[in-house]
């Protein structure tokens, strides 16, 4: 009973995700996954309330009156060309090139920039036309659920930032490797929300 | 010494085979996020088109709208999110089925509900 125990190995660092080395990519992005499940859901929920009183404008303009198709066409192209930049970074990533990585980061980060500058002029102008989120519940509800794709948008380049320091300082260890997939699922989540934003709300909107 | 390559968790060897098995995280190829971009470029297009030019009924433009907004979420998740049906991606693909679901109940449920709440209450009449 009293043998002494075996010394640990010399990597040993005492966290539990080494002792589950193989499994720690894997299970993180799953979890990651889950998570991004669950944001739909949020968003789900925001889409429920648009559809329901997207259309109560109580005497305030409308929305009709106020999207420009051809301004939120060039929102969409920011975005999409930022999910697929980052897609490239991806690439750069999986060949260890962080040179190539580091380039295709900075553009997604600019055309995510461009998308964002673009939604917040908007905003602007359509409260300076009347049409604050206080005005009516139809607006309240366009400004919760674009809002709060704009808010995510907001924290993935916050995340994009902290993750390029990171690899920056420590280069592209299996950390950082599992870091940048979570991001690169929440970047392209990103773009599949603004599908539906542009197709249910901008769309269907002006007609 | 290949064996120790692999295990090696200082050596950045972000190809080596255990990244095969990430959930969710299979790796792509420039083709595929190209013939991706064109078809979301395209899906976007058409129902951008049919709105600003108001070249079909509304009834039938609504309907291809949607239509183009589900094959493009398809898209994107095949092109750039590379899911499949294989069986190291199973959970990946049940949870997101299941997300599915609540999500039609939670939209269509909503959406049910008050229209007959409207209905009753006898507003828009």
């Amino acid at each position: 009973m009293n043998a002494p125990l075996p010394k640990p190995p010399a990597d040993f660092t005492g966290f539990v995700e080494q002792e589950h080395h193989h499994d720690y990519g894997g299970d993180t992005v799953f979890g990651f996954w889950i998570y991004i499940l669950s944001d739909c859901i949020l968003f789900a929920t925001l889409f429920a309330v648009y559809a329901v009183i997207g259309q109560n404008f109580a005497g305030t303009i409308e929305a009709k009156e106020l999207f420009d198709l051809n301004f939120v066409l060039g929102e969409t192209a920011l975005l999409l060309l930022s999910s697929f930049t980052f897609g490239m970074a991806m690439l750069g990533a999986n060949t260890n090139n962080i040179k190539n990585l580091m380039g295709w980061l900075a553009a997604t980060f600019a055309l995510g920039l461009g998308f964002l500058v673009m939604e917040i002029y908007e905003f602007v102008h359509f409260t300076h036309e009347g049409a604050s989120p206080w005005s009516s519940g139809a607006w309240a509800a366009f400004y919760g659920l674009i809002g709060t794709h704009g808010l995510h948008v907001f924290f993935g380049m916050i995340w994009m930032i902290v993750l390029v320091v990171h690899i920056l300082k420590d280069g592209l260890t299996e950390h950082n490797q599992v870091r940048l997939s979570c991001l690169s699922l929440f970047w392209h989540f990103l773009d599949i929300i603004w599908i539906c934003v542009f197709s249910v709300v901008y769309l269907m909107g002006a007609m | 010494m290949a064996e120790s390559d692999l295990h090696d968790d200082s050596a950045t060897t972000p190809h080596d085979d255990s990244h095969h098995s990430h959930g969710g995280a299979a790796h792509g190829s420039v083709r595929e996020y190209v013939v991706g971009l064109i078809l979301s470029i395209v899906l976007t297009a058409i129902p951008f088109g049919l709105v600003m030019t108001g070249a079909l009924s509304e009834m039938i433009t609504v309907t291809l709208i949607l239509l183009c907004a589900v094959g493009q979420i398809m898209v994107q998740l095949v092109f750039f999110l590379h899911m499949n049906t294989s069986s190291e991606q199973m959970w990946n693909t049940v949870s997101a089925i299941f997300v599915v679901v609540l999500v039609a109940i939670l939209i269509v449920g909503s959406i049910w509900i008050m229209q007959h709440l409207n209905h009753n209450m006898l507003m828009g009449h």
